[in-house]
């Protein structure tokens, strides 16, 4: 299990996104995994056998790199990446679900052939309803993620910028030593590199986030604004249970019996009013 | 054969899983066996090289790691992620063992078997009753009682979770007690931490499932009971289904059913 293990299993997850989603997988992908594998970690391979104090005393080397290090660069990166882009698994979840959901339905009406069940896998869901819910928690959670590495970065190493040269005098040293650190323009380069990518895919997240308030909230005053003839506001509507069990036995007793067809033609009549949607 | 091989394996494993199931698959391949691949084997990598003791004493610095690090981090790491995906793989076997038989039954033409097809026969999932039940409960057992048991070695072997700079040593031939001073402890440190938290997620993930069970179990069997103390009632059966329906479709279906207009 590997990057291109982790690349698997997210790609199943870009088909529900949004198309602000789908570019922060890719910026993921390609600026920040590829170029942490590909180049990165060249970079920092030779971190500690190239940190050289200018003493003898066995065991400074390694006390002074332990003490300007305590964690590197590259690990960092990678559990940032990781936990990053992991609760985009909590919308494969749901997704997985509400197919799990659907596919039951399907069975119980007695449509349970290859056909349709194939169309519920291939069919892609929208982001309406507790699904909007856990995708914008996850988007929540991302921006959260990002932040806090961030934060991190900067408490351990305070200005992103690589020294050259760091003076040491933990025990044993014998007194206060200079330590020179291997390839610090590169690695300053690198950091700053990371940074300014982190800093897009946070911006990509908020985009995304506003993005999902936004169109909530015109979705929800398009409701509000076009109500059914005579039987007052949708929300009223929506919560009565006879209006609800109407509907209900409307779609069950529809006379050509294709579940998804109905289902299908029922969003024509949503989609018609509905056209942002960018997913 | 690497932990992409065992993730192959445990991937078909998944279908007979429950939903606490899959969330701990998930964790053990993207929390626990990534970071160790990814991150925690560099960590470790250079631990002999640049364990360093003050002395010029030939073996000595030998001796001391030895001493030291009977079995290394990442190698109990990996033994204990092994150890503790595998009891799903006796659910994995159980259930090809009932597919054989249903693909017998198919064969011999057996009226009572339900199948169209050798396909269909393949991709079925099983529901986790019936003698399923007690091979996936021990299966969740087993892994309880091997990710405790490693937990306890790491605590045992390492004098709790923490790595120190520096560990004094007279094993022989050192002369005296020498300073040994360990490479990247802080980074060890972090990491043996991290890992024992996600154990520990794990854990209450499988007792989480543990309980699951048992209550479906227990629900089901008071189910039975009280069925069995009414009339069969064709009436109910119809009426329960359609509530079933109707509940399926005010859940599920709000994406596609919302605005339909008479």
């Amino acid at each position: 299990m590997n990057w291109a293990g982790l690349y698997t299993v997210l790609s199943g997850v870009n088909r529900h996104s949004t198309a602000i989603g789908r570019i922060w997988l890719s910026v993921i992908f390609i600026f920040r995994i590829m170029v942490l594998v590909v180049a990165a970690e060249s970079v920092w391979g030779d971190e500690k056998s190239a940190f050289t104090c200018n003493t003898q005393q066995p065991g400074c080397n390694s006390v002074c790199y332990d003490h300007f290090f305590p964690i590197s660069h590259i690990r960092l990166w990678a559990l940032q990446l990781i936990l990053v882009t992991t609760p985009a698994l909590l919308v494969a979840m749901h997704v997985a679900y509400q197919q799990h959901q659907e596919k039951k339905l399907l069975v119980l009406t007695g449509h349970a052939d290859a056909k349709h069940m194939e169309e519920v896998k291939k069919h892609k869901m929208r982001i309406a309803g507790s699904l909007w819910w856990t995708y914008v928690c996850s988007v929540v959670f991302r921006l959260l993620f990002e932040a806090v590495f961030m934060y991190i970065f900067y408490m351990l190493y305070p200005g992103y910028q690589m020294m050259r040269l760091v003076k040491c005098e933990a025990y044993p040293c014998p007194n206060t030593v200079d330590c020179f650190i291997s390839r610090p323009t590169e690695k300053t380069i690198f950091t700053v590199f990371m940074l300014v990518t982190s800093s897009i895919c946070i911006v990509l997240n908020m985009a995304e986030l506003v993005y999902l308030v936004v169109r909530a909230c015109a979705r929800r005053s398009r409701h509000n604004s076009n109500p059914s003839s005579g039987k007052g506001s949708f929300y009223g509507h929506k919560h009565s249970s006879e209006y609800k069990q109407n509907e209900i036995n409307q779609l069950l007793t529809e006379q050509d019996g294709s579940l998804k067809d109905m289902l299908r033609r029922n969003s024509g009549l949503q989609e018609k009013g509905d056209r942002c949607s960018a997913c | 054969m690497d932990w992409g091989a065992l993730h192959t394996i445990l991937g078909g494993v998944n279908k007979h899983s429950t939903s606490i199931g899959k969330i701990w698959l998930t964790v053990l391949f993207i929390f626990r066996i990534m970071i160790l691949v990814v991150a925690a084997e560099r960590v470790w990598g250079d631990e002999q090289q640049d364990f360093v003791c003050n002395t010029l004493q030939p073996g000595c610095r030998n001796v001391c790691y030895d001493h030291f690090f009977p079995i290394s981090h990442i190698r109990l790491w990996a033994l204990q992620l092994i150890f503790v995906s595998t009891p799903a793989l006796l659910v994995a076997m159980h259930v090809a063992y009932r597919r054989h038989e249903k693909k017998r039954q198919f064969r011999k033409g057996d009226q009572k078997c339900e199948y169209k097809d050798i396909e269909e026969i393949r991709r079925q999932r099983f529901r986790i009753e019936g003698s399923l039940w007690w091979t996936y409960t021990s299966s969740i057992f087993f892994r309880l009682i091997f990710e405790a048991v490693f937990m306890y070695a790491f605590y045992f072997m390492y004098d709790g979770f923490r790595m120190p700079r520096l560990m004094k040593c007279n094993a022989w031939p050192c002369p005296n007690t020498v300073d040994c001073f360990v490479s990247r402890p802080t980074e060890k440190t972090v990491f043996t931490i991290f890992m024992i938290a996600v154990s520990s997620i794990c854990i209450l993930l499988n007792v989480a499932e543990l309980c699951y069970l048992l209550t479906k179990f227990f629900l089901r069997r008071s189910k039975k009971a009280g069925n069995s103390k009414q009339q069969p009632n064709h009436e109910n059966k119809e009426e329960t289904k359609q509530n079933e329906m109707n509940e399926l479709i005010s859940d599920s279906c709000q994406n596609t059913v919302i605005g339909f207009t008479s």
